[in-house]
């Protein structure tokens, strides 16, 4: 369309000189249909270029330094930073907490949340006060979440120990051994993110025609098979969505973690020190941030690939569906 | 056509971008002086634990000071307050106009004095004792932070578990019983473990906090070098600590949750007790009526923290600050912060009133609280030597002891290796 209105002023310009203002104008509104697209784009890429782009780019730039919190700036060091922190023990142990909290959390919270929103879905009396109510953990500040948790899972006089100890079950170390502290953590961030994500398929639901529905009862589908035979295969873009974001958020989870105990440092052998954790020891807890920028670059790097290699199994199902 | 657009669309994203940055730049530049037009002034004072500075004191200043109002901050802990207080000096904003800082980064901060306001003021020269006063003065010979209180280390106990042990129970007769050395300490606690089968002390962390504060250099030698791994008097602290704790511990780390539970439920019966900590004991076991305080400390006397004012050269205020720190800092105000939290001074005038050496403590028993810290800090010996890395190290070695006394995860051997990796790790 554009190209052969371009293709028929060139020719008319030619010829007839005298008409140029009909032509400037002309020239205008073809700027109009081309530029001003992007520009009414743009304010996103600004931004993102300012909040987004530059600290990406500074970091690396610091990364690459030998770099003080307070002193600034110091030699430039190569890779130092990042052989460095490549070499540390803590830094594989960080990556396997962030992994194994990141998957005790996400994959039980996209669960529940589907069953949630499931429900949600379905005809309820007082529909609104549950949809809200779903959400209110959502709201509730993480510092008073992590505090109210730290405390059920005191080691020693926790709720939950108590509880168990009443039942007669060993208490058990969660903040002592590895695989507790990570469920202690990973329930923290699903009491709060379920919720969340439940609304998100909810709202992917509510956009799924009726009909199917009603066609499948017509010919005689329960509610589970039309769960999984019409709401599941129709909620994949949504789904594909809700994984990719919680991938992103699971791999830089900070809050947790580091309210989880009155150090703050993840636990005396690292038991529960993830890659944020660890960014942040370095940074401003010994204050070198060329190092602790490595961990940060590193850390994106990491999500990229994961971000990537989500996407490549979730199309690869969707194509063998 | 393609060319002109991009170059167009560059232009424009040039300009909204430098419109941007302008608007956060004017941003940072419009924190302008709140107080330069004779207003009103907000000062801003960050402490962290408890440091006695009741709402009644603030309000005290207030009223004497019209236009001045005090928003007091505390943080949890010593390690949340160096890392805003790192944070933020680093950044250049941020820092409240009074920052408290403890004893064990000092060494760290003085490394970055000329971020902080001078302080200096001849009529306040002798207020300190001696050694605080020139930890606080830089090479230049500014004096950039005011002493609030030192850290005469005695020890509390549980006077009610002591009876049901069958150990005395009046503090002099305890004192007389602890009176020795650690391995004396460790005896009677054997004893105590026998005869309850409860743990004698809270946690090898605050244990090796004691041992550690009455070694001269620990883990720098003078001239900085770091000695923390090599150093047999610190590995020695480090074993006999844990080996103790193995039948003494209540397994408790510091400031946990579960510690705090410990001081009302009588998971342990006794615990090093700096000045400081009676105020901490105080305010988290308001139910418990067997706590006392003892005359007497494990191995002579020591130091365990002890903390200072500084204003940082960023705020806006900084006469108005320097102003209130030299006032909160004051005698009077020293012993008032010293009732509400037994926070014992650091300034010399205050060692000479009636109102310290006739200080008691109702909570712990009516103890002559007063009498007792002015004479557990002439048993003080040692100053311990802390230089730049002595935050990081210590942190590192409390986390040795975590994992062997807490945790239970490693040996004290296992234990001791790692801690020695981490500190070759500081770089």
């Amino acid at each position: 369309m554009l190209t052969t209105a371009t293709g028929l002023s060139a020719p008319i310009q030619k010829k007839q000189r005298s008409v140029r203002r009909i032509a400037f104008s002309q020239t205008l509104s073809r700027w109009d249909v081309k530029i001003s697209p992007y520009l009414y784009i743009s304010p996103f890429f600004i931004l993102f270029a300012i909040t987004g782009l530059f600290p990406l780019v500074y970091t690396a730039w610091v990364s690459v330094h030998e770099w003080n919190l307070i002193g600034g700036q110091g030699d430039f060091v190569g890779f130092d930073n990042f052989a460095f922190v490549l070499s540390q023990p803590p830094f594989w142990i960080a990556l396997r907490n962030t992994f194994s909290i990141f998957l005790i959390s996400a994959v039980p919270q996209i669960a529940f949340a589907l069953l949630i929103a499931a429900v949600l879905d379905r005809n309820l009396r007082a529909k609104t006060f549950w949809r809200m109510g779903v959400l209110l953990p959502y709201v509730v500040a993480p510092v008073a979440v992590t505090l109210i948790f730290s405390n059920m899972f005191g080691d020693q006089y926790g709720l939950i120990n108590n509880l168990l100890g009443d039942l007669g079950i060993d208490p058990i170390g969660w903040h002592s051994d590895v695989l507790p502290s990570h469920i202690a953590i990973a329930t923290m961030v699903n009491f709060r993110w379920t919720g969340y994500t439940a609304l998100i398929l909810l709202a992917a639901m509510q956009a799924i025609p009726r009909d199917y529905y009603e066609a499948a009862m017509i010919d005689g589908a329960g509610i589970v098979r039309q769960f999984f035979s019409i709401t599941i295969p129709q909620l994949r873009p949504t789904l594909i969505f809700v994984i990719v974001t919680s991938t992103i958020g699971g791999l830089q989870i900070f809050d947790e973690p580091r309210l989880y105990d009155s150090v703050g440092q993840g636990g005396a052998s690292s038991q529960w020190m993830t890659i944020t954790i660890y960014l942040y020891n370095l940074g401003w807890g010994q204050l070198n941030f060329g190092r602790a920028a490595a961990v940060a670059w590193l850390l994106f790097l990491i999500i990229v690939i994961v971000g990537l290699l989500n996407v490549a199994i979730t199309r690869s199902i969707a194509k063998a569906s | 056509m393609t060319v002109k657009l991009s170059r167009r669309s560059t232009a424009a994203g040039a300009i909204a971008g430098a419109a941007a940055f302008a608007l956060i730049a004017s941003g940072c530049a419009s924190s302008t002086d709140p107080g330069a037009e004779g207003g009103d002034i907000t000062l801003t004072v960050a402490t962290f634990n408890d440091f006695g500075y009741t709402d009644e004191l603030f309000a005290q200043y207030e009223a004497e000071n019209p236009g001045v109002t005090i928003v007091h901050n505390r943080a949890a802990t010593s390690n949340d307050a160096r890392d805003n207080f790192f944070t933020k000096l680093g950044a250049g904003s941020g820092l409240a106009d009074i920052e408290a800082v403890e004893v064990d980064w000092f060494a760290e901060m003085m490394q970055y004095s000329d971020k902080l306001a001078d302080l200096t003021d001849p009529e306040l020269a002798d207020r300190w004792v001696d050694w605080k006063t020139a930890a606080a003065t830089d090479a230049d010979g500014r004096l950039v932070a005011y002493g609030t209180d030192i850290g005469p280390e005695a020890v509390c106990y549980r006077a009610d578990l002591f009876e049901a042990a069958g150990l005395p129970t009046d503090r002099d007769e305890v004192a007389a019983l602890l009176e020795g050395d650690w391995d004396t300490y460790y005896e009677v606690g054997q004893q105590y473990v026998d005869a309850t089968g409860q743990a004698w002390f809270d946690s090898a962390g605050a244990t090796y906090q004691g041992v550690v504060n009455q070694i001269e250099f620990a883990y720098e030698e003078a001239d900085g070098t770091v000695i923390a791994t090599t150093n047999p008097e610190v590995e020695a602290a480090f074993t006999s600590v844990l080996e103790a704790s193995s039948t003494l511990s209540a397994n408790l780390s510091q400031w946990s949750d579960d510690w705090f539970a410990g001081l009302s439920n009588g998971a342990f019966a006794t615990m090093l007790c700096p000045g400081w900590m009676l105020g901490v004991i105080s305010g988290n076991a308001p139910d418990v009526t067997g706590w006392d305080v003892a005359n007497v400390f494990p191995g002579g006397g020591g130091n365990w923290g002890g903390s200072y004012l500084t204003v940082p050269a960023q705020g806006a205020n900084i006469e108005a600050a320097t102003k209130l720190a030299a006032w909160l800092t004051a005698p009077e105000q020293q012993l008032s912060a010293f009732a509400a939290a037994g926070t014992f001074p650091s300034q010399v005038e205050a060692y000479e009133s009636e109102e310290l050496r006739s200080a008691t403590n109702e909570y712990f028993n009516d103890a002559p609280v007063g009498e007792i810290l002015i004479e557990r800090s002439q048993a003080i010996g040692v100053a311990p030597f802390k230089s730049v890395k002595y935050f990081p190290i210590n942190d590192a070695l409390q986390k040795a002891l975590t994992r062997v006394d807490v945790d239970a995860s490693q040996s004290i051997q296992e234990s001791w290796d790692q801690f020695v990796a981490d500190v070759t790790a500081l770089g």
